[in-house]
């Protein structure tokens, strides 16, 4: 199975640990993996702002990059969306094509994959934080909002690994504020939004957050760092590639 | 853009960080009465699909719709009026008001009316407006507009209501009681009702089928303005509709689950005709409705019954409070519903969002609110809306990420910048540092980090 793998751009520069963490898992797990030089963005930051209009180089680079794959998968949800929901150029019928063999990591293991063994350790208590584009966009887990019943794709995979122990929340699925552009243009809001998500894991005793985003976990990061607490993040992919040394 | 924009009005109200808190967490208990609400209905998501599909055929007929309830109507004996736009309306309710010769008028809750400013409308042509609503009595004697919905007046604390109470009702100082307020409220307003010839009420829903429209309430207001008045006038958007009244059984359920909680409202009133001696007046109200019925990507939000509900579960509405939407009908709805009105005046509205999703999802005739929300961002850029500053530093980005050599030397520089010189980017002109830290930059990007140990093998 060949798969293209795809680390976004603020992963590829500030969180190479995750892209390592990411090809190690698919690698572990059988997949033939390999990682085109020439990526960069899949557009979203200018499309969320208002501007898709102007993202057509982004997407000519993403669809010259990963059309020659059998998947293409990637460590963030929220990046996943926005190529499925709208990647558009190129040849015909090139973005759809690539538009349907996208995954988000987290559903690529339990869905593709499906994983339900993983050698990893982490004996730690862990908040898992509902990334939104995952959850509501691509459904990798129920929605607090829908009467329907409860499931979690990143929750099974995490109760995989030997000694980790995941702390309940008083809101199991609200967004941290985090949003794009929005944690600078609302500043004020998204700030307080992260706070917020902060406290609730940081009241049932979490030593880590994790999610199936980096640009969440950036944000909470930032700002459990600017409160100087020893509570860290990890991705959902170190922490499931995780070993003790 | 109007003189603050929403960002600007929300960074003034999370100054006050518990008071934050307090509302916050106010409108997240409403959420989950909501869900424990919605939980005893077997088939809620199915309800939600019937409803939809009731509204979406209404929009799709609605001329032959609105035609059948007037004819219906007419014939039992109500007076219908046509009103292109908010003055159109305005002036029409003054008009019949002048006809009687009345210059006083009870009104209950219709977020129509503030849309369309017909209190000031009123005030200015020498009409006094009581709002018989208690949330939205309190603002208006506040000078306030609502700052939700359904809940008017949920960002004033008790001890703030007992001031303006004491203010203009004379109350005791310092008397916070709800209960105690509330009766003089109800002292208070009782004079009112006794003494006015006219009332106003919002329309909740009209059946084409028999001309019939029900006004729901729990405080009754409607109902004893609209018993004790000679005349009524009902403010109605044309969207109100539903076909038949057995579709009332979907839309009741869902209404008040979706707002508060509730079961049901206290009162769901059906008006048909006036009684003898009475007259009631309906006024379709257009303004801005059939121009929104024509855009495709967001004709479906007048399927909106004005519930709220996509208010309570907003993460950005809950903390930063109503007035920050600057218009009549706030939080995500308002935020998809108001550029229709005035593109530039509210183009600030669709990026007062995370894009989560949670509005979609509560919203019980499933409107895809987050969606039309990036939409709008399309929109409102595409048609010159975007601050300058913004757009250069899209385009700039843009050009970046579109170039992959230029990404890769700009990722190398940016990094060695933060780890040599971090006041470079971490001081005052970076919102994201004023009160996040950036990540550690680190010594290789990923992709360095694969050209190295993984690109030979």
């Amino acid at each position: 199975m060949k798969v293209g793998l795809f680390i976004p751009c603020y992963i590829d520069q500030f969180y190479p640990q995750v892209g390592i963490a990411t090809l190690g898992l698919l690698e572990k797990l059988g997949c033939e993996v390999t990682y085109p030089p020439q990526q960069t963005c899949c557009g979203q930051p200018m499309a969320n702002s208002g501007f898709e209009h102007i993202t057509r180089g982004c997407n000519d680079l993403f669809i010259r990059n990963f059309s020659s794959f059998d998947y293409v998968v990637a460590p963030s949800g929220s990046c996943v969306l926005h190529v499925k929901e709208h990647l558009h150029g190129g040849t015909a019928g090139a973005a759809a094509a690539i538009r349907a063999r996208i995954f988000e990591l987290v559903e690529f293991l339990t869905d593709v994959l499906q994983v339900d063994r993983l050698d990893a350790e982490f004996p730690h208590r862990v908040g898992l934080h509902q990334s939104c584009h995952g959850q509501r966009g691509l459904r990798l887990a129920q929605m607090s909002e829908l009467m329907a019943p409860p499931f979690s794709k990143p929750e099974r995979l995490l109760r995989l690994v030997r000694g980790l122990e995941l702390v309940p929340l008083d809101r199991a699925d609200e967004c941290c504020g985090f949003g794009g552009t929005f944690c600078v243009t609302e500043e004020a809001v998204s700030v307080k939004m992260g706070k917020d998500r902060v406290a609730d894991h940081v009241r049932h005793g979490a030593e880590f957050i994790t999610a199936a985003d980096m640009s969440c976990l950036m944000h909470l990061e930032g700002i459990l760092h600017r409160q100087q607490s020893p509570v860290k993040v990890r991705h959902i992919a170190e922490i499931l590639n995780h070993h003790l040394s | 853009m109007s003189e603050k924009d929403h960002a600007a009005l929300a960074k003034a109200f999370n100054e006050d960080e518990p008071r934050v808190d307090w509302h916050d967490q106010t409108l997240w208990w409403v959420r989950q009465k909501r869900d424990r609400a919605a939980r005893q209905v077997p088939d809620w998501e199915a309800l939600r699909d019937t409803a939809s599909a009731i509204k979406e055929n209404v929009l799709s007929r609605l001329s032959g719709y609105l035609e059948q309830f007037e004819a219906a109507a007419r014939e039992n004996g109500v007076q219908v009026h046509w009103a292109a736009d908010a003055a159109e309306h305005n002036a029409i309710v003054l008009s019949i008001l002048r006809g009687h010769g009345i210059d006083r008028m009870v009104k209950s809750k219709s977020m129509l009316t503030e849309e369309c400013g017909l209190n000031e409308f009123l005030q200015e042509s020498g009409v006094e407006v009581v709002d018989t609503d208690l949330g939205e009595r309190v603002v208006q004697l506040a000078g306030e507009p609502p700052s939700h919905i359904v809940l008017p007046c949920i960002h004033k604390k008790k001890e703030e209501i007992g001031e303006i109470f004491h203010e203009h009702l004379g109350t005791p100082a310092g008397n916070a009681d709800p209960q105690f307020l509330t009766h003089a409220a109800r002292l208070h307003l009782r004079e009112k009702f006794l003494t006015r010839r006219a009332a106003l009420t919002g329309v909740n829903f009209a059946v084409a089928e028999t001309g019939e429209f029900v006004v729901c309430t729990n405080e009754g207001n409607a109902d004893m303005g609209a018993h004790l008045a000679d005349v009524h006038i009902a403010s109605m958007g044309i969207e109100k509709l539903v076909p038949l009244r057995r579709h009332l059984g979907v839309f009741l359920r869902l209404l008040t689950r979706s707002a508060t909680g509730q079961p049901v409202t206290t009162y769901s009133s059906h008006f048909r005709r006036p009684r003898p001696g009475q007259e009631i007046h309906i006024v379709l109200v257009d303004n801005g409705r059939s121009v929104h019925l024509g855009r495709k990507d967001f004709r479906n939000s007048l399927k909106c019954i004005r519930c709220g509900a996509c208010f309570n579960t907003c993460p950005v509405y809950r903390r930063s409070g109503g007035h920050s939407y600057h218009t009549a009908v706030a939080g995500p709805i308002g935020s998809i519903l108001s550029p229709n009105l005035d593109r530039e005046k509210y183009g600030d509205l669709p990026f007062a969002s995370t894009l989560c999703g949670s509005c979609s999802n509560v919203c019980p005739v499933k409107i895809d609110i987050h969606v039309q929300l990036y939409k709008w961002r399309q929109e409102i850029v595409q048609a010159g809306h975007a601050p300058a500053g913004k757009k250069a530093a899209m385009q700039a980005m843009n050009w970046v990420l579109s170039k992959p050599g230029i990404y890769q030397t700009a990722g190398r520089t940016g990094r060695w910048v933060m780890a040599h010189v971090p006041s470079a980017v971490n001081n005052k002109f970076n919102l994201w540092s004023l009160h996040r830290d950036l990540p550690a930059p680190p010594r290789e990007s990923f992709g360095e980090w694969y050209r190295k140990n993984k690109a030979n093998q």
